[in-house]
């Protein structure tokens, strides 16, 4: 599905990604993990297009065509998708007039809004004096009617009490259970939504560099025991596994 | 220095070059026989031939009324030469508010007059439907004077949509448009003017509100078809305690525009209050979006505020709010800004599909989002209608 390749991206003529080699198959969901500053969300906003994250070296190739040169709504109408951590205030443009534009026919807007306790935020401007909660619902809503074949989290789960990890985490199921074949790229900090959405593979950004790749919750487990110094010092490589159909 | 800088960018008017004689056009008896192009362009300027949620109608096609009826009891619609012959008192609202020799387009209207409307909603009357008023150029290379007064009598509710349009074959022209307006005890005035001229036309409103005790005066004014020039500085004066008026502009300047618009409130008894807001994007026209909030009394409040969006290389935004207090205990307050859109919200809208141009679009029609106005819900309803005929043709 998504395949990158010795990609090197810098912002504002600083280097925040280097060499990165990562792929990610049909119906496959990773989880990307690494602390602060390391270039994850750098990495998602790459592969989403965002003009500020120039590529200087390297391919990003998606569904088997390069998509370096193409733009952000280019990218979002192939199948990418993205839920965004902090996404900007749109004054003016309601929640429900977004969902419109992006939904493909069939989605109904009404009752998918109740479903996420979003009902009351329709007719309110995009993410204008939403709580955090209330931020990521709106996120995965506006996902939901997009439904890509690829789906970018970043941190799903940041800021959000119990009871809504609860809710993301179906959401996010829901997103990817669409097609057998939709897969997710996943930044995490805390691991916690892996309770609620299965990863199957995982992988440590530190330094702008890709460092680990394996078992998402024995990743975790390390991280929790002794850091991420061990991560980073284990180098592992992927496992060469046979591509699903 | 700044404004001597900005009078002189006003392109200057040569009255004597436009037409001041037209045909006249006869009454129309039924609204429906409005030419296709006509209806359309009445309808972006929030004026519905059908009457279709409607209290009330005035029509006038250049120096001619050709229709004018209230379909709700205690509304009165008519020409103002008409409502002079049936008020005698009328005469004492002529020039009260404003001066016949403030500039040459006050006396322009006073020695030539076309008319105008006559809008009054007697004591105590409420409609849930607004009167429309429509100032219609048919003929090119005209002038048109116009003399309206509209008044709320103490504890009435009146709305008011006024569209004020050309035809489509219309290149050239002058709209002089005086407004008198008066809000009485505890009544409730909401004016709402859209502007759908031609390219080449010049409109010099001059308007001016005297609101009393408990009043309030509401004036929404949007203007987002192209025009040659506009220069207007409306004001509310409120002269009864708790007396409060709010000015909502949005105005979009296309290349070759000039749009000069500001409000002015001069709040002059006790507790009175006062909201000039105003929204200008320029995609290449010059707008200079004035403001001037004068507290003359004890205990009044008062907030001016504009944002601009320059979505061109071109074109110019120039905020002047000016706060005056002459007594202590006032409190008047201001906030400007003008500013570009911000890339990530244009690259936001884009990663859910939406391409540079519809993302941009989206982001221009929400900052001129009229829901800032306050409006009732039928109301707001028909002013989004003719907003999104406007867009449609300058997006």
């Amino acid at each position: 599905m998504l395949k990158i390749e010795n990609l090197t991206v810098s912002v504002s003529g600083k280097e925040v990604l280097t060499d990165i080699n990562l792929e990610i198959k049909k119906g496959e969901r990773m989880a990307l993990l690494g602390p602060n500053g390391s270039g994850k969300t750098s990495l998602l906003m790459t592969i989403m297009g965002f003009s500020d994250y120039k590529i200087t070296r390297g391919n990003i190739i998606f569904k088997g065509k390069r998509i370096n040169d193409l733009s952000v709504d280019e990218r979002a109408r192939s199948g990418i998708g993205i839920m965004f951590q902090r996404p900007p205030t749109i004054r003016g443009v309601k929640l429900r007039q977004m969902v419109d534009v992006i939904s493909k026919s069939g989605f109904d807007t009404d009752k998918e809004a109740g479903e996420l306790n979003l009902k009351e935020f329709l007719d309110r401007d995009v993410s204008l004096g939403f709580s955090g909660g209330e931020l990521k619902r709106s996120e995965l809503f506006q996902l939901l009617a997009h439904s890509p074949q690829l789906s970018l989290f970043d941190e799903p789960e940041s800021g959000v009490d119990l009871e809504n990890v609860v809710l993301v985490g179906k959401i996010m199921n829901r997103i990817l259970s669409k097609d057998k074949d939709s897969a997710a790229l996943i930044i995490t900090h805390t691991g916690y939504i892996f309770d609620y959405v299965k990863a199957d593979e995982g992988c440590v950004l530190a330094g702008g560099r890709i460092h680990c790749l394996g078992d998402p919750r024995r990743i975790l487990e390390t991280v929790k025991e002794h850091g991420y110094e061990r991560c980073i010092a284990c180098e592992r490589k992927r496992p060469k596994r046979k591509s699903r159909k | 220095m700044r404004t001597e800088k900005t009078k002189k960018k006003i392109p200057q008017i040569d009255i004597g070059s436009y037409k001041s004689e037209t045909k006249r056009k006869s009454y129309l008896k039924d609204l429906e026989k409005v030419s296709a192009d006509q209806r359309k362009n009445m309808l972006s300027a929030g004026v519905d031939p059908s009457h279709k949620n409607r209290s009330g109608t005035y029509i006038q096609m250049d120096h001619s009324v050709v229709y004018s009826k209230s379909l709700y009891p205690g509304l009165e619609v008519m020409s103002t030469t008409e409502a002079l012959k049936k008020y005698k008192w009328l005469d004492n609202y002529f020039w009260k508010v404003l001066s016949v020799d403030a500039d040459e387009f006050t006396e322009q209207a006073e020695a030539q007059p076309h008319h105008g409307y006559f809008l009054r909603a007697l004591p105590g009357v409420k409609a849930v439907y607004p009167l429309q008023a429509c100032l219609f150029i048919n003929e090119d290379n005209i002038i048109q004077n116009v003399h309206n007064i509209i008044i709320a009598e103490e504890g009435a509710d009146l709305q008011v949509i006024t569209g004020c349009a050309t035809a489509s074959d219309v290149r050239r022209g002058l709209h002089i448009g005086i407004s008198e307006f008066y809000v009485k005890k505890g009544a409730k005035l909401t004016f709402t003017m859209i502007h759908n001229w031609a390219e080449d036309v010049s409109v010099r409103p001059r308007t001016a509100a005297l609101v009393e005790e408990n009043g309030t005066f509401l004036s929404n004014y949007i203007c987002l078809k192209p025009v040659k020039t506009i220069q207007m500085y409306p004001k509310a004066e409120l002269v009864g305690q708790r007396a409060m008026a709010r000015y909502n502009s949005i105005l979009f300047a296309l290349p070759g525009a000039h749009l000069d618009v500001g409000s002015r409130v001069i709040l002059k008894a006790e507790g009175s209050r006062a909201e000039v807001v105003a929204r200008a994007v320029s995609a290449g026209g010059d707008i200079i979006a004035r403001g001037h909030l004068k507290g003359e009394a004890q205990g009044i409040k008062a907030h001016l505020e504009c944002r601009g969006l320059m979505v061109s290389e071109k074109g110019l935004i120039h905020a002047i709010p000016e706060l005056e207090g002459t007594i202590k205990g006032v409190d008047l307050s201001h906030e400007a800004a003008v500013g570009k859109i911000a890339k990530d919200e244009i690259e936001y809208l884009m990663a859910r599909g939406l391409n540079e141009g519809e993302a941009q679009a989206a982001i221009i029609r929400g900052f001129m989002d009229t829901s800032i106005m306050g409006l009732p819900p039928e109301l707001q309803k028909e002013i989004d209608v003719a907003i999104s005929a406007c867009e449609r043709e300058v997006f």
